[in-house]
């Protein structure tokens, strides 16, 4: 950003000084109007939410800029990342990925319907979230019913679901990975893994 | 990490092993280069390859991977031998004094008790020995020829400069070098940190090469010192959280799985609360009680009581033995027996090994289903003849995969709050910025939805087994979108007598009267609010503790086991850099991983173990009390220590007809994964920037190979497995040298990974070549280390 920044103050600069708005400063003239007006151009109308990069866990912060989240009817927009220079891990720097999280977040390839392939299909079928979620809860039930195991051959009670798996990936929270135990030991899987054991 | 990312700029020697910061952590990485700068600290790679690690560091010894053991045995003789140690810490904080029994040994290979038939040890003779009231017997002398030094000292003598060059390939005198400048560390007021990742977590040992990694910091005196440790640089933003939370054998807060043996709560406490092995262990674990019946208590609310022992009846129970780890569950699903699979949020194909074998898998599944920001490769793995026709030509057809397939739209990290858990264990809390794109929703609603819709189902129709479902909680406002602020209080818990929020694990009882959905979350979100969402920058101690930031488990502790960084009588071993102080009545600094205001005297400063020491020899692991060098289960040559038994005698190895492993007469070269800053993982394919620096896919040869070859830069390359293949240019390079291996010339190959069938660049899964083998203490895959062929395609 400060890149950004002091190009801008150069262009800014050289118009100032070729309409001869020379100012006393030490180069002759005033930066801070200029200054001023680049960086209200780049996030005035923002707003900052603060977030952590889901890449690597070295943990920086981010601040997630977005527009447009104050008119009625209309979806805000994330327009820009950056890294946070508050926090003690990465002092507001971002590696090459970090950088370049608003074209993760807003990318034209993600899935933005829920998708339903048949047995046998060659593609892919848009599907309603409610029929989704009834046929995926109807599967599961069927499944477990026909295979759970209540006792085992010795007479102990041991309420597993054997033939059901279940993995999380690398950046569900905490919460999400606790809402995800509870499914599981709701269900009885035993099979569940994560992006963490590998 | 025991340590942190902002620690490492206290340390005087950084060992990179095993990961590449510079490349995959650059940002961490700058705390390595704070230390260079201002104090003058020594950075010592490494690594197969000349990485850009390497490429600044003040020492680089190459290596063949998977030798690692080897090289860190070395580093113990070598520090041993000359006396380097730091020989009152590891009297004081090691099980180093402790006697073994009569009995045990090491010899051609195997530690006594191997059972050839079972294929595992019957540990008997790995036990110390006790007195009269059941603790062990010390020898604080380290003269007795049966303590742990003694063995130490006996089994690591194999483990010369030379022996190392022998298996590593790299020479005795580069060996010297490093371990001169490692083991400089050996001295009270000098610190010194191991940064690790998967080059060091993905081998058919694993678990016991980061064990070697411990023992050495703690001869060097290097646990629990600013600077010190053993850190893990975790590659995924909450893969630590995730590990926290529980997956695979463990419940939230590593509290153990129960098998069918455990039948009773009563049952399962008694056989996961640990016994004091020496009179002043705090042995903290003796609360496994109030941990487990909290999280029973989060779970199944009103329904769980001290009647029914809390409803632990409704957790699932496996078979003794049986192992559900992800080599397992596939190998299960690949034969026919799994009918179902939900992914949330990961992609098994890309990311798991011996992909032809996910893909064969997935295939004989009746259902799926996937949660992803993208169609990844394991939500089209029924399309995979088609998408990836060069790589899987005779993979099933379409019309004949009868896998029902659900995708669906989920909210990425920027469009919901919640925690990640960095390596440093700090949880960090973020916030919602921006909805999700169209009919996209946020996980917690996807699995909410799911869930109520299976319990309605079971309360309107009955069905098997109801009660686990109709029982565990979900009372949350929204119930069919919780908020992740609500989990979040859930998991830290909450005094139900009080009706307040726990302020820490300390007041968890086992009455019923607690709940908590991780005991090691407690703290996280107290009656003063969330604590993961501080953001006070301050700094008092200096030492980079940043103790107001966030919130770091456990109890906001930021060094792990500090109070091993200072003496019997609570001095630090150096003065400028004392995580934590004694002042007669209390400690300050850090919070103490200690009793807040016990004497210095009052207990061993390993509070989680019953030894109340750390474990130089341990009984914990598998395949052995001390780490051994094995081969990799593909090896170009036969353990040079042992020969008849040359790979780890447990690695998790299958036999079906995809689980193939190739002999160094068809498959001659080493092979290795890494990744590249540009690319993370299977995701940034995906996006436009990272796959316009880093398009392609290639292959990295080393110079000699190629000119062998008559293989030229930029030319194609066919790399192949007993498992599959991969295609792609070759990058000639000097990075990685030809390496002098047991008398023979050993060629290593690099393959980034990054790349697969879908997304915006395409090109081979790398995880067509690596072999379904396993560490049998994690389950963890070997992706370092597997042999290939190479040819001018």
């Amino acid at each position: 950003m400060n890149d950004s920044v002091s190009r801008r103050t150069f262009f800014r600069s050289s118009a100032l000084r070729a309409t001869g708005a020379l100012t006393a400063t030490g180069l002759g003239f005033d930066l801070r109007p200029a200054v001023a007006a680049a960086r209200e151009l780049k996030i005035a109308r923002t707003t900052q939410t603060h977030s952590v990069c889901p890449y690597c866990a070295v943990g920086c912060s981010v601040v997630i800029h977005t527009l447009g989240d104050k008119a009625r009817n209309v979806r805000p927009t994330v327009v820009h990342v950056e890294g946070d220079p508050d926090s003690p891990v990465n002092r507001g720097t971002l590696c090459s990925k970090g950088i370049s999280l608003k074209e993760f977040i807003v990318n034209g390839e993600r899935l933005t319907r829920p998708l339903y392939r048949a047995p046998g299909a060659a593609e892919w079928k848009p599907i309603a979230w409610d029929e989704a979620v009834d046929k995926i809860a109807r599967r599961i039930k069927e499944t477990r019913d026909r295979t759970f195991v209540e006792k085992d051959e010795q007479g102990r009670v041991v309420n597993r679901l054997t033939s059901v798996a279940m993995i999380g990936g690398c950046t569900d929270t905490n919460e999400i990975n606790y809402l995800l135990g509870k499914l599981r030991y709701g269900l009885g899987i035993i099979a569940y893994e994560n992006q963490a054991r590998l | 990490m025991t340590n942190g990312w902002t620690d490492v700029a206290n340390t005087d020697v950084v060992l990179v092993m095993g990961g590449n910061p510079a490349e995959n952590h650059p940002v961490g990485f700058r705390f390595v280069m704070e230390a260079r700068r201002h104090r003058n600290a020594k950075l010592v790679v490494v690594d197969p390859r000349f990485n850009r690690t390497a490429a600044v560091a003040d020492l680089y010894v190459p290596m063949r991977s998977g030798t690692d053991i080897a090289f860190l045995g070395g580093l113990i003789h070598y520090m041993l031998e000359r006396k380097l140690y730091q020989e009152e810490y590891v009297k004081l904080h090691t099980n180093a004094p402790f006697l073994v029994k009569e009995g045990f040994g090491f010899e051609d290979g195997y530690f006594t008790g191997w059972d050839s038939e079972k294929k595992r040890y019957e540990k008997s003779t790995w036990q110390y020995e006790t007195d009269g009231s059941g603790f062990a017997k010390v020898d604080q002398t380290l003269e007795n020829p049966r303590c742990v030094f003694q063995l130490l000292k006996k089994h690591y003598s194999r483990y010369t400069s030379q022996a190392v060059a022998n298996i590593c390939g790299c020479t005795a005198e580069e060996f010297e070098r490093a371990a001169a400048v490692i083991c400089s560390t050996g001295k009270p007021d000098r610190s010194g940190t191991i940064l690790y990742a998967l080059g060091w977590t993905q081998h058919s040992h694993s678990v016991q090469l980061i064990h070697t990694a411990a023992m050495m910091q703690l001869l060097l005196g290097n646990i629990g010192m600013p600077g010190g440790g053993v850190n893990a640089q975790r590659g995924h933003s909450n893969i630590q959280g995730a590990t926290d939370m529980g997956a695979w054998n463990y419940l939230p807060g590593y509290l153990k799985m129960p098998g069918a043996n455990h039948q009773t709560l009563e049952e399962y406490v008694k056989a996961f609360t640990p016994k004091p092995i020496r009179p002043n262990a705090m042995n903290y674990w003796s609360n496994t009680s109030k941990f487990m019946v909290s999280l029973l208590k989060a779970y199944y609310g009103k329904s769980a009581t001290r009647e029914n022992g809390f409803g632990y009846v409704n957790i699932p129970k496996a078979a003794e033995g049986a192992d559900y780890s992800w080599g397992h569950f596939f190998d299960q699903m690949h034969n026919g027996r799994m009918e179902g699979f939900i992914s949330f949020g990961m992609n098994p194909v890309a990311n798991g090994p011996n992909s032809p074998k996910m893909l064969d898998a997935l295939a004989k599944l009746k259902w799926m289903v996937v949660v992803e920001n993208f169609e990844t490769e394991t939500a089209a793995f029924w399309n995979a003849r088609k998408l990836g026709a060069k790589y899987y030509p005779n993979f099933v057809d379409p019309a004949n995969i009868q896998t029902e397939a659900f995708l669906l739209p989920a909210a990425c990290f920027a469009e919901k709050d919640g925690c990640f858990v960095n390596s440093s264990r700090w949880l960090q809390w973020k916030y919602a910025a921006a909805p999700p794109p169209g009919d996209a929703k946020p996980d917690q609603e996807i699995i909410a939805r799911i869930f109520l819709r299976v319990r309605e189902l079971y309360r309107q129709e009955g069905g098997k087994a109801p009660k686990p479902l109709l029982e565990m909680t979900w009372d949350y406002a929204t119930p069919h979108s919780p908020s992740l602020e609500e989990v979040a209080r859930e998991v830290n818990g909450r005094d139900l007598t009080a009706g307040k929020q726990v302020s820490g694990f300390g007041e968890l009882k086992d009455d019923g009267s607690t709940i908590s959905g991780n005991w090691l979350y407690s703290g996280s979100w107290t009656e003063t609010g969330n604590q993961m969402a501080r953001r006070g920058q301050e700094d008092p101690t200096g030492l980079g503790l940043y103790s107001n930031w966030s919130w770091s488990w456990p109890a906001n502790r930021r060094i792990l086991y500090n109070r091993a960084a200072e003496n019997a009588e609570g001095k630090g071993w150096d003065p400028l850099r004392t995580p934590i102080r004694w002042d007669g009545e209390r400690w300050t600094g850090d919070v103490p991983d200690y009793k807040k205001d016990a004497k210095p005297t009052d207990y061993g400063a390993f509070i989680m173990l019953p030894e109340g020491v750390a474990k130089l020899f341990s009984q914990d692991l598998v395949e052995g009390p001390f780490p051994e060098h094995y081969e990799p289960v593909e090896s170009p040559v036969a353990n040079p220590l042992h020969r008849e038994v040359s790979s780890n005698p447990a690695a998790g190895l299958f036999h079906g007809a995809l689980d193939k492993l190739g002999v160094s007469k068809d498959y001659p070269y080493v092979a290795l994964t890494f990744r590249l800053t540009e690319h993370f993982h299977y995701w940034t394919k995906h996006v436009a920037s990272g796959s316009e620096l880093q398009s392609n896919f290639f292959v990295e040869v080393p110079e000699a190979l190629a000119r062998e070859k008559g293989i030229q830069g930029g030319d194609l390359v066919r790399v192949s497995s007993a498992r599959g293949m991969v295609e792609g240019p070759a990058l000639v390079t000097r990075r990685i040298r030809p390496l002098k291996v047991d008398g023979k010339t050993v060629y290593q190959v690099g393959i980034p990974i990054h790349w697969g069938f879908a997304g915006r660049v395409k090109g081979p899964l790398v995880n067509n070549l690596t072999p379904s083998a396993f560490d049998p203490n994690s389950g963890t895959p070997e992706y370092k280390g597997f042999l290939v062929n190479l040819e001018k395609a």
